[in-house]
């Protein structure tokens, strides 16, 4: 007689359903098929998705290639750490690596150029959050991802790290110019 | 031998073995709840950015408490004891292997004082995920390992039970849908818990150095086939615990059997999909597999969800129409005992996890809009919406239920038992909501402080970030003070409330009457469906905010940097 004690139709699998509920058993179908849909469609015709192409990579593996782009690209140094900023060449590639409480190096990008961000940790996970633009992204030691970004608007952009990584996780500020 | 007694108020059978079960595992949680409402509140104080209680090193310390006590410790002992009512007392037989029941009980007692005291010795501040490569000490790990173990018994122990009662003859037919999403909750939990032995054995074995490195990537897809699937233990528990508290305060039927069980087999076939959720934003999978794990396979998991949420107030509104409150499309609505703690705790617990908690969390776990919201403050705002609102609620109600049923105790202080679901329903709510708004503006969850102190550079928030994070703040303290005082209330009566009577003891289980001749003789066949169209509003209200919030964020999406 009720949802505390057995079925009172012992053949509950025969009784018909309410038209009520069928109606509500379809809409709900129909709505979650639009919504993957909209995924898929997305992928063909929307601007923003994130990037498959990743590879494996090791702390001095992704350190190496990162101090070569820095040595071959910094236009200047910023703030007393001599931070380098490094404007990515005309191929557009540019490395972004997180550690221990640092983005390295800042990036100096102009608005409407594809670039190609090679994103990666030296140590434990960390989350690129870009902001204002608010994009968010997760940093895993090991894999390098290949993320194409076309920035929309000039400003300067913060990357917060967004995802804990010890102590010092609330200083850990990185920095994005848009020309 | 074992003893059974019948309760003299609501006919219910308990076997006193397992009454006494359901009484430790109930009181082990409550006291786990009690340690995360005090942590909670600590973590309240120091996100609000005016006060900003704890120093950094603190903080993450008592996060990581809050988030292991209320997500694990919690939950699981009360679900143990749902577990063990929904065989046992339901399905009015003796429990299969106590002894072994005490085992599990005790060895998840010591888990979980292993793991909080690895923590608050303060080398563990590693959040509930612990993701590697950074590192907790052993114990950290063996507590936990502890923990599921004995909670993989408890499940075992109900599998057992649900044998007993079928070889027993203590019922005909099938089981009552209560005890089939309880059966649910403990396959996706066997699930579950084997998924957090695989990765946590390896993850103790690297803590003391006998393993090099566990990969940081497998271990974040691992992990969260534990850390997401054992939320659809809950889930199942609290939707189970929906039906229940609607059949004992409405006596109300299920609209049909077969939808609302067809419901929980697609829990247990898509739910344990939900570990992309947390890795859609990650670089190790690619876009196919986001796209058809984040969607529970094509959402079917969601479709149970909404199914559900038409079911149960559908399952009240026939309830009360039948007793001839037929007025209009709410009456059955309006009249319902809002002053009763354990409906209105119930129902405010089913409209937040629908329109919030359900609501975000898909819009979260979308591929691409996942990119907006993931890390941020949104994620605890949705969880709070779910597990707090959802479960957590659902508990509280169901346990003015059982303080006097199991517990023979008087509830006191009925004034207050009828304001608490309102206070720490309402504002834990808001509180999802403030969250959500933060994590909107982009506002970092786990993290200390605002205003970056000691980067090189500074940022600064929107004004409008401050002051969802001071809402947060309020609304925060003030769902503490709500969730304590439902701790105080139980321990109180239990302490104090007035004895009452636990009905007569005897050495033979009544069995169930078999139901399809009782239906047969009151002439309430199963054949006679109710119109329930409150219910088909309700529904559709939640569907037209889905889409629109939905489509929202996809605008949202539309107008941040170009990624590909």
């Amino acid at each position: 007689m009720s949802a505390i004690l057995p079925p009172s139709d012992r053949l509950w699998w025969k009784t018909p359903i309410s038209g009520q509920e069928w109606v509500w058993i379809g809409i709900a179908f129909v709505w979650g098929m639009i919504m993957f849909v909209m995924m898929i469609y997305w992928h063909v015709n929307g601007k923003q998705n994130l990037s498959n192409e990743v590879y494996k990579t090791t702390t001095e593996m992704f350190t190496a290639k990162t101090e070569a782009f820095v040595k071959e690209n910094t236009i200047r140094t910023e703030t007393e750490q001599q931070i380098p900023v490094a404007k990515p060449n005309a191929k557009g590639e540019a490395f972004l690596l997180a550690r221990l409480w640092a983005w390295y190096p800042i990036l100096e990008l102009e608005a409407g150029k594809t670039y190609k961000i090679h994103l990666s940790s030296v140590d434990y996970n960390h989350g690129f959050s870009l902001q204002p633009t608010n994009i968010n992204i997760q940093v895993i030691p090991g894999y390098e991802h290949v993320v194409k970004m076309t920035p929309t608007k000039a400003g300067t952009y913060s990357i917060v790290c967004n995802e804990f990584c010890g102590i010092g996780h609330h200083s850990m500020l990185g920095r994005i110019y848009v020309k | 031998m074992a003893q059974y007694r019948t309760c003299p108020r609501t006919g219910l059978q308990f076997e006193l073995e397992a009454d006494k079960l359901m009484r430790w595992n109930a009181v082990a949680g409550v006291l786990w709840l009690l340690v995360g409402g005090i942590t909670a509140l600590l973590v309240i104080l120091t996100r609000w950015p005016a006060i900003k209680l704890l120093p950094a090193d603190q903080f993450y310390m008592i996060l990581t408490v809050h988030g292991v006590d209320m997500l694990i410790f919690w939950i699981i002992f009360f679900e143990i004891a749902v577990l063990y009512f929904a065989s046992s007392t339901l399905l009015r037989c003796r429990l299969a292997t106590p002894k072994v029941a005490w085992a599990a009980f005790w060895l998840m007692v010591v888990g979980s004082i292993m793991t909080n005291v690895a923590i608050f010795q303060g080398e563990s501040s590693v959040m509930f995920t612990s993701y590697v490569p950074m590192m907790a000490a052993p114990h950290f790990y063996l507590g936990i390992i502890l923990f599921a173990v004995g909670a993989l018994i408890g499940c075992g122990v109900f599998f057992g039970t649900l044998v007993v009662a079928r070889r027993d003859k203590t019922y005909t037919g099938s089981i009552p849908l209560v005890t089939f999403g309880a059966l649910t909750a403990a396959i996706i939990a066997v699930f579950t818990i084997l998924a957090g032995a695989g990765i946590l054995l390896p993850t103790l074995l690297w803590s003391v150095g006998l393993i090099k490195e566990v990969d940081a990537q497998l271990y974040r897809m691992v992990w969260w086939a534990l850390g997401h699937s054992s939320q659809q233990i809950n889930v199942a528990a609290h939707v189970s615990i929906w039906y229940l508290i609607a059949a004992v305060v409405f006596g109300a039927k299920p609209l049909s059997e077969k939808v609302s069980r067809f419901a929980f087999l697609l829990y247990i076939l898509f739910l344990q999909l939900a570990s992309a959720h947390h890795l859609l934003s990650d670089p190790g999978m690619s876009a196919e597999w986001k796209v058809l794990n984040t969607s529970y396979f094509m959402y079917f998991a969601v479709m149970a969800s909404m199914i559900h949420g038409f079911t149960v107030p559908g399952a009240i509104e026939a309830a009360q129409r039948k007793k001839g409150l037929t007025n209009g499309l709410f009456e059955w609505l309006r009249k319902a005992p809002w002053g009763n703690p354990v409906f209105s705790g119930m129902f405010i617990s089913l409209v937040s996890f629908g329109f919030l908690g359900g609501i975000s969390g898909v819009v979260l776990g979308t591929e691409q809009i996942n990119m907006l919201m993931h890390n941020t403050f949104y994620v605890p705002g949705h969880f709070h919406t779910t597990v707090v609102t959802g479960t957590t609620l659902a508990f509280m109600a169901v346990t003015y239920l059982l303080v006097p049923t199991l517990f023979r105790r008087e509830m006191m202080f009925p004034k207050l038992c009828q304001i608490q679901p309102y206070l720490f329903g309402i504002s834990m709510s808001v509180l999802g909501l403030v969250m959500m708004g933060a994590g909107t503006l982009g506002v970092s969850r786990r993290h200390w402080d605002m205003a970056f102190s000691g980067a090189p550079f500074q940022y600064e928030w929107p004004g409008a970030a401050y002051l969802m994070m001071g809402l947060t703040g309020i609304f925060g303290v003030i769902a503490v003070i709500g969730g304590g005082l439902w701790i105080f209330l139980v321990v109180w009566s239990l302490l104090f409330g007035k004895k009452l009577d636990g009905g007569p003891v005897s050495d033979k289980p009544t069995p169930i009457p078999d139901q399809s001749l009782a239906a047969h003789a009151s002439g309430t066949g199963s054949h006679d469906h109710v119109s329930v169209p409150g219910t088909v509003v309700l529904a559709m209200t939640l569907l037209v905010c889905f889409v629109l919030y939905y489509f929202v964020n996809w605008k949202y999406l539309s107008e941040v940097w170009g990624l590909s």
